[in-house]
């Protein structure tokens, strides 16, 4: 481990060259992406771009099949399962908000504050002050205080999914994958949504992935365009919505 | 499903108050009061309520994995047959010289069979702290081997209903072999005593239906610690949204592994109270028909409520008593059409109608959730 290149070792995630297939059905291509410590990054692209299946490769659900994944320079993600790349500091937000609908809003948080995770840990665990102290903050911070004794399944689908980034938050973790944020969500909930991960982001690396654009402007972070599987440019959301190419992906054919 | 994080909430309560009852009045009814009283409890009522007792810490078995962690086992049944099996060896072992054949080491079948020795299986089974040793481990290892290969190689669902399903058939197929040194399709029978007592007698007959009404509250207690702790917080996790509690961190493979292995243990020593009560235990309590019925009595009593598990055991069983003694030719028919009917009309069972009825009827606006219930009661 003494030769790695120095974006390697200064990056906190480093993808590149992964190609996937499916069946023959190349999702990624040769994808290629590096995301600095702190930083807050956009995911663009049109459907079937491979937004999804990049952070299935991340998160260790599937496994490239060419490429590396490297996290914090020295975790080579392409080795390890669900659960060490969640302990490693990945927490991922699903596209479709997935809460425990039958837990309440606390518990929803609860189970997922940085803890141990082994099951004997958690058959004798105590929820001790500086547990509450940190489900409160995180409660705050998701504006769901006021409902924390509510089941999660009653929580309207804006709420649900900042219930999910508070979950995330409360992990603790070094790196945030958030899928679609804002997919049904009122204009006013995007604008919160937004203030929320920006929020977030003063202490977290972020990736989002996201379709509205309004959304993305709001953020006001680096874009990264994805398309067919590959990266298609990157830069600033007014610098790459001005390339040809780019307009070519999301308004031509 | 619950918001009630007290170890006893209120139907926890009433269960364990009832059960506290019969403690204390079947042995009045059963050896002080005299026979013509209509108080008067007649030794064969004691062995059934003692069955029922039994049945119902299967039930509570099988709701802690179903129930909580959307298992379906469909193989409980032989956990249970297990247990029962290991409780049969011990007294089979204490007919000593009582037996047909008056052999003190070999029981009857294996004389019968020509056999010269004792197999190694039956080692140490005369001897009652081996053989209850043996009721809690040979079902829990079973559970836990079988998990291991199970929940590792994340075979969820009906998959896993159907190997557990297999799993009690091929043990009910071996356990029928001669050669297996069970007792083949006879099974175990002709008990004389246990721990020095007859287990004819009244007295014997009350004090096994006493410790099954114990065994089946000491079993809620445990199971409900489990259910309210974070432990349990994991199992509600992983039955409603499976990948995302690994995305969270957790293995969810261990979690399972864990609470299916205990809910063997209960089921087994389900079946060890089981064996001395009914004098039988032979390979058709491995038979598929009796995990499926379980799975009729939680769906019946009401899935996830523990107490409802235990009801649903005790009032379908009373229902089949009382059908294959009246109606023998129309107990399947009412079973299936029972089953047919909760699934229609009650998909949350007794205890989760009733719940969902109380929470309409105590006026706390805005009406939350039914599933809010329990906390309404806070």
């Amino acid at each position: 481990m003494t030769n790695l290149n120095p974006t390697l070792t200064n990056s906190l995630l480093y993808l590149d060259g992964i190609s996937v297939s499916f069946d023959g059905y190349k999702a990624l291509r040769g994808l290629s992406l590096v995301l600095a410590p702190g930083e807050m990054r956009a995911i663009i692209g049109p459907n079937g771009a491979g937004k999804t299946t990049m952070m299935d490769i991340i998160t260790g659900k599937t496994k490239p099949d060419e490429g590396d994944v490297y996290f914090a320079g020295t975790h080579d993600l392409s080795t390890m399962d669900e659960a060490s790349i969640a302990e490693l500091g990945i927490g991922r937000k699903f596209q479709k908000p997935t809460v425990f609908e039958s837990h309440t809003v606390e518990d929803n948080i609860l189970l997922a504050l940085k803890a141990s995770r082994a099951p004997l840990d958690a058959l004798f665990n105590r929820t001790g002050p500086e547990q509450r102290t940190r489900i409160d903050e995180v409660l705050s911070t998701i504006r769901l205080k006021d409902h924390r004794h509510r089941s999660a399944s009653d929580l309207s689908h804006g709420q649900k999914q900042w219930l999910e980034i508070g979950m995330l938050l409360a992990q603790d973790p070094k790196l945030l994958l958030v899928d679609e944020p804002v997919a049904g969500m009122t204009d006013a909930e995007t604008l919160t949504t937004a203030e929320l991960l920006r929020e977030i982001a003063r202490d977290h690396s972020v990736v989002v992935v996201e379709h509205d654009m309004t959304f993305v402007r709001e953020l006001d972070v680096k874009v990264t365009v994805l398309h067919e599987g590959s990266v298609l440019a990157e830069g600033a959301l007014d610098h790459v919505s001005a390339d040809p190419r780019v307009i070519e992906v999301y308004l031509g054919r | 499903m619950h918001t009630s994080y007290d170890l006893i909430d209120r139907r926890g309560m009433i269960m364990l108050a009832l059960l506290g009852l019969f403690v204390l009045i079947v042995p009045i009814c059963a050896l002080i009061v005299p026979k013509g009283s209509p108080f008067y409890i007649p030794p064969y009522l004691v062995a059934l309520l003692g069955k029922y007792l039994c049945y119902a810490l299967l039930a509570l078995s099988l709701d802690l994995v179903w129930g909580y962690c959307g298992i379906l086992s469909l193989g409980h049944g032989a956990f249970f047959a297990l247990g029962g099996y290991a409780m049969g060896m011990y007294l089979m072992r204490q007919i000593g010289t009582r037996g047909v054949y008056a052999n003190a080491e070999l029981p009857d079948f294996m004389v019968f069979l020509n056999w010269k020795e004792l197999p190694i299986t039956w080692y140490g089974f005369q001897h009652f702290p081996y053989a209850a040793l043996m009721i809690l481990a040979v079902p829990g290892l079973l559970a836990f081997v079988f998990g291991w290969f199970a929940f590792r190689s994340r075979v969820t669902g009906v998959y896993l209903s159907i190997i557990t399903q297999a799993m009690t058939y091929a043990l009910l197929l071996s356990f029928f072999r001669n050669d297996m040194g069970f007792g083949g399709n006879n099974g175990l029978t002709d008990f004389k005593d246990i721990l020095g007592y007859s287990v004819q007698s009244d007295q014997t007959r009350v004090s096994l239906c006493v410790v099954s009404a114990l065994a089946l509250a000491s079993g809620y207690l445990l199971a409900r610690a489990i259910v309210v702790s974070k432990f349990g917080k994991v199992l509600i996790a992983i039955r409603d949204a499976e990948s995302r509690t690994r995305f969270l961190g957790y293995r969810v493979e261990n979690f399972k592994v864990i609470v299916f292995t205990f809910s063997a243990i209960m089921a087994g020593v389900a079946g060890a109270l089981f064996v001395p009560q009914v004098g039988i235990i032979n390979p058709s309590e491995f038979a598929p028909a009796n995990s499926i019925e379980a799975v009729i009595w939680v769906a019946v009593g009401g899935r996830g409520t523990l107490v409802g598990a235990a009801l649903g055991a005790i009032v379908v069983s009373f229902g089949k008593t009382y059908f294959t003694g009246a109606l023998p030719e129309y107990w399947l028919f009412a079973l299936g059409a029972l089953f047919v009917i909760v699934t229609l009309f009650l998909p949350k069972g007794i205890i989760g109608t009733l719940s969902d009825f109380m929470a309409r009827q105590s006026a706390k606006p805005p009406t939350p959730s039914p599933k809010d219930m329990p906390a309404a009661a806070e």
